[in-house]
């Protein structure tokens, strides 16, 4: 088989551009897809833990990590919606009710 | 199958969704950005099954290439974003920052994974990962937590309507 390292330098890869991603882009619905990406990434490395070990809990949190992420996406896409509505943008960095000065 | 021919089959699913995960992050529309999201999804399962997660792969691509990626599609439609909306993405210090800080968790990352490298793989079952070992586990092992997900899936099925929705 593929040595581990293999897989956790691939997810160690994925999780960096979602990790870049989240903070460079300006577009809230492109940040919510790495954000998908950082948790695909932690997923990869569950399931090549669990491969390693031969144990199946890997593949359970694995699962758990996918229903997580529609929750996620669900209430996030609605979070999305309801800011454009009330302000006609989807930029990160033009909601700022909540910031300091 | 011969341990080259699983490293080949690596390489051949790892190159594009290298490529395609580096897509969404080069892309300035959202369709664009889901699109390569999409692919780097399909090629993602390909690497659970070399991983024997065989059940997780096709999980993956139902819920997340499917449904996950229809939603994120869905509300692109929704909001109809002009090209003035969406505005160039300008190279800002700050921007520049976060891609050193990206760098910098890449190269921690790897080097933990190198200076930590576990030893060969053990040898699995022949059920590893199919439909009945993952169903199995989930509910005797996992049983309060799989149900602790029906309601938070519950949960955010209400707070998506109630955020999304004008009037209630």
């Amino acid at each position: 088989m593929v040595p581990t390292t293999h897989f956790l330098g691939l997810a160690a890869f994925l999780f960096a551009i979602g990790f870049a991603g989240v903070l460079v882009k300006k577009n809230a619905i492109i940040v919510f897809m790495c954000i998908e990406l950082m948790l695909n990434a932690a997923n990869l490395t569950f399931l090549a833990f669990a491969r390693q070990q031969a144990t199946m809990s890997g593949h359970a949190i694995a699962f758990f990590v996918i229903a997580v992420a529609a929750a996620e996406a669900a209430v996030g896409l609605a979070i999305v919606m309801a800011v454009f509505r009330s302000r006609a943008t989807v930029a990160v960095d033009e909601v700022e009710v909540l910031r300091d000065a | 199958m011969g341990n080259t021919a699983e490293t080949v089959l690596f390489w051949v699913f790892a190159i594009p969704l290298m490529a395609s995960a580096a897509g969404v992050l080069a892309a300035r529309s959202p369709v664009h950005a889901a699109m390569s999201l999409v692919s780097a999804f399909f090629w993602l399962a390909g690497i659970y099954v070399l991983l024997t997660a065989h059940l997780l792969a096709f999980v993956q691509i139902i819920v997340y290439a499917g449904a996950i990626m229809v939603l994120f599609l869905f509300v692109v439609m929704l909001l109809s974003l002009t090209d003035a909306e969406l505005g160039l993405e300008k190279i800002t210090a700050l921007k520049v920052v976060g891609i050193v800080a990206s760098a910098g968790i890449l190269g921690l990352l790897v080097t933990a994974v190198l200076q930590g490298a576990p030893s060969g793989a053990r040898p699995v079952p022949a059920d590893f990962g199919t439909v009945r070992a993952v169903g199995k586990i989930l509910f005797t092992q996992y049983l309060l937590p799989i149900e602790a997900t029906s309601v938070l899936l519950l949960v955010a099925i209400v707070g998506a309507v109630v955020v999304a929705k004008e009037k209630i």
